[in-house]
């Protein structure tokens, strides 16, 4: 008995032991894990606060995430073929992708910026830039699709873009590399004095978003990297960032480091604007792309412009001014407030903010330290408003909460630095994971910005995920910054390089989200809106299949009488008017992608069929659930055949 | 008796009834409205949807137009017009009339709507693409209630009279209470 009662007690004290330890362990990891966890997660079935929309950088796309959950939830095609979309494959959309140099499959997409009006994010459209073939996309947020895409011309590297002014007046793209303007065939030697740099205003019509070059100013052959609008006090005015102002051609990395400052270019775009309203500028012959989709007729056409009015700034005395600014400045950041310019001289120690105010006293008293081919470069110390003192390696860019902080990235120190603007104190700092580029706030390029979260887009993953061969995901990192200090959330991969990212709360989108496209809107001049009017006409070799699909077959789905050497098109409408009834088709041996065909939409792809036999085509969307026989039979005879051209639905061609 | 005569003239407005359609793919329910001369959509595009939902199991197209939408507008009208004469011209008991008359062709409405629905939910199409059977072996029907809530499938389906119903119904009310009232004032005129 005493044995028993001994083992009992030993037994109960083992598991008390047991239970009390996994107790305590369970607490110290789980509260901690829990309580960031608990702020990102979203319960199955609810929404996302706010929409993140981040660049794709070398995908040429765009991602549209939620926050703070970091799900992904479209990739938009904008400047890249897309074949799950059809985007730059099918007929309708291949227009979007022409550009002065025929069609141009790919760029690198870096710097989203959402529509503003009175300074606020109104959340209508996103633009983008493409960096490589200079182009200016618009996304509309109705259909999160691309419409429309401008060619920038006398362009090169189209980084400093795609910022819009506070009323989306204008969308402005800076050319990072400067070229001969007009292009000509001249030694690379003979750079400096001779290359320039267009600064190009593109006017946004505001009701359909239209956009059109206004003016370029053609300014000197330096690097422009990034550019930021003035708001509030400073509307009316845009800053550029400079490298390079020792004009180098080779061995950028040293040559175009050797001045100890370079510039912010201030641009009044206003006064330009009333100079070009009044007969101003030089209008040059040029050559490039204007791309726009129609959403009645669910087409693009490409109309390239032959002119573009340029404007030299020793034309407009007053309008454009330098102010010197250490290191080969990255990121040129204003504040909500419009008063402060942050100069992230990224080979510099320190973080040099301008204040407007006092750039516009020293304009006032002429407070000059010479010029740069006639543009006055204001005296350093007087527009300076302070400087943020050794906040870490390597500053790229700054965001702002709308508290009066502001928040910088650095790349060498791999970190998000938190500091007071006025006061110039840094408060706090947390890591990223590794080396990032640039972050985003909500609003956080407004007057008003959602200061709840940062968002830090990481050039580099190493061992933070599964490893997947050498080339591993970019990554994004959420932060908390309601509280004094921040705290990391999330890590999340992204689709290709996130250059820079747009945000906004989702309540802005949401509402205007287009659940389908109305078939009797539908314009499109090979649409189809009932099954009685399918046919297929012969014209010469070409053969217009005029089809439609509803759940669950196409019409028609016999057809014979295609021949060898015939190019067949497949114009497809999708007469479902339902939400998310999407219905998908292709054709064995097509040599393009499938196409994707939203309800009300009509698409089309081609066919050239090389062999004779009976070719399946069927439906590549789950639609419904007689999706599996969703499918039909193409009968193609010989070139010299005789075979009628026929088509049935339901019926046996006889 | 004069209102009572007049608010049936609410069914021009307002939809008789409805029937909603609930399922987890449809977080906006399925609906249609049935009007006195029409059937219309809850949400655009629901009527179409239905169909398209239910031809999987060989049910018929939700017609345009039914003779009822002719015949139903007239009847009202016409009883509407008699109602007038009585309230201008008629004693007590001809509300009374009015009154029984109401209730049998309201009554007589109400079950050619059931037929309708009998009809629909089981004269199936013989080549539908998928066809159910009851436990007892019988072909499963799948006509919605006439009034209330029934699983159907994967659907919940709801049929429930709307406003142009409640108009109707306190017309006839309002003629029974009309009698009542009338009845009582002759009583009275009686006794004086």
């Amino acid at each position: 008995m005493k044995n028993i009662l001994k083992s009992a007690v030993a037994l109960l004290s083992v598991l008390v032991a047991f239970t009390s330890c996994n107790n305590t362990s369970n607490s110290n990891a789980g509260a901690l894990s829990s309580s960031a966890a608990e702020k990102v997660y979203v319960n199955p079935g609810e929404h996302d606060e706010f929409y993140a929309f981040i660049s794709g950088g070398f995908s040429g796309q765009l991602s549209v995430y939620g926050l703070p959950s970091g799900r992904l939830f479209k990739v938009i095609p904008v400047f890249s073929q897309d074949a799950e979309k059809a985007y730059g494959y099918n007929e309708e959309t291949k227009p979007m992708l022409n550009t002065s140099h025929g069609f141009v499959p790919w760029d690198d997409s870096h710097h989203p910026d959402i529509s503003q009006t009175n300074g606020v994010i109104d959340g209508r459209w996103v633009f983008i830039n493409g960096n490589n073939t200079p182009r200016i996309a618009k996304i509309d947020l109705s259909t999160f699709e691309t419409t429309e895409i401008i060619e920038v011309p006398n362009s090169a590297g189209n980084h400093s873009s795609s910022f819009v002014t506070e009323n989306t007046e204008y969308v402005v793209a800076g050319t990072r590399f400067s070229i001969p303007i007009p292009q000509k065939d001249m030694p690379i030697k003979d750079y400096k004095g001779n290359f320039k740099g267009a600064l190009s205003f593109i006017s946004v019509d505001p009701e359909h978003g239209h956009m059109d070059i206004k003016f370029q100013l053609i300014m000197p052959g330096f690097d422009y990297d990034l550019s930021h609008p003035g708001r509030g006090k400073s509307h009316g005015w845009f800053f550029f960032s400079t490298y390079n102002t020792e004009e180098a051609s080779t061995l950028m990395e040293v040559n175009a480091s050797q001045n100890d400052k370079d510039f912010i270019a201030a641009v009044n775009w206003k006064k330009i604007e009333e100079y070009v309203n009044n007969g101003g500028g030089t209008m040059m012959p040029a050559n490039y792309a204007h791309n726009v989709y129609d959403e009645s007729t669910h087409s693009a056409t490409s109309t390239m412009i032959k002119e573009v009015l340029t404007v030299n700034p020793l034309d407009v005395p007053g309008a454009v001014f330098l102010m010197p600014t250490p290191k080969s400045p990255h990121g040129c950041d204003v504040d909500p407030t419009g008063e402060y310019i942050v100069g992230s001289g990224k080979l510099s120690a320190n973080l040099t903010v301008h204040s407007f105010t006092k750039m516009l006293a020293a304009i006032e008293n002429e407070s000059f330290a010479g010029d740069a081919y006639g543009i006055p470069i204001i005296d350093f110390e007087a527009s300076l408003a302070g400087v943020v003192e050794q906040p870490g390696l390597g500053p790229l860019h700054t965001e702002f909460d709308g508290k009066g902080n502001a928040y910088t990235t650095f790349f060498i120190s791999s970190e998000v630095v938190k500091w007071k603007l006025g006061t110039w104190e840094v408060v706090d700092r947390q890591p990223c994971y590794y080396s990032v580029g640039h972050l985003m706030i909500p609003g956080g390029n407004s007057q008003k910005p959602f200061g709840k979260y940062v968002v830090a887009m990481n050039k580099i993953t190493k061992d933070r995920y599964l490893p997947t061969g050498p080339e591993v995901t970019q990554s994004a990192q959420l932060y908390d910054i309601s509280g004094d200090k921040m705290e990391l959330l999330l890590d999340f991969p992204t689709v290709g390089e996130p250059h820079y990212a747009a945000g906004c709360p989702a309540d802005l989108i949401k509402p205007r989200s287009k659940k389908l496209f109305k078939l009797e809107e539908n314009n499109h001049p090979y649409a189809t809106k009932t099954e009685a009017d399918t046919k297929v006409v012969r014209e010469g070799k070409d053969v217009h299949i005029y089809m439609t699909t509803i759940r669950s077959h196409f019409a028609p789905d016999n057809i014979e009488g295609i021949k060898v050497g015939d190019k067949v098109y497949f114009h497809i409408t999708n007469l479902e008017q339902d939400y998310d009834v999407p219905h998908g088709v292709s054709i064995i041996g097509a040599n393009t992608s499938e196409l994707l065909i939203m309800p009300g939409q009509t698409e089309t792809f081609v066919w050239e069929p090389k062999q004779v036999g009976v070719w399946p085509f069927y439906c590549t969307d789950f639609c419904s659930a007689l999706h599996q026989e969703m499918q039909g039979y193409v009968r193609v005879s010989a070139a010299n055949s005789s075979t009628p051209l026929r088509w049935s639905l339901g019926e046996d061609i006889e | 008796m004069l209102i009572a005569a007049l608010l049936p003239l609410g069914l021009f407005l307002f939809p008789l009834w409805k029937i909603t359609l609930e399922a987890p793919q449809y977080p906006t329910p399925l609906g249609m409205y049935i009007h006195i001369n029409d059937f219309s959509d809850a949400n655009p595009h629901d009527i179409k949807n239905i169909n398209i939902m239910n031809h999987y199991v060989g049910m018929k197209y939700i017609p345009e137009a039914i003779p009822e939408f002719k015949i139903f507008p007239i009847g009202i009208i016409i009883t509407t017009i008699i109602g007038l004469i009585i309230a201008f011209k008629g004693n007590y008991k001809w509300f009374l009339f009015w009154f029984i008359l109401m209730i049998v062709l309201s009554a007589a409405g109400l079950y050619d709507f059931y037929l309708w629905e009998h009809d629909y939910g089981h004269d199936l199409d013989p080549k539908a693409i998928m066809k159910f059977t009851n436990p007892d072996g019988s072909i499963m029907g799948f006509q919605p209630p006439l009034f209330g809530t029934k699983d159907i499938l994967n659907f919940k389906a709801h049929s429930y009279p709307q406003l142009g119903s409640l108009f109707l119904g306190l017309g006839i009310a309002g003629s029974f209470i009309a009698h009542l009232v009338g009845k009582k004032i002759h009583k009275k005129a009686l006794h004086m």
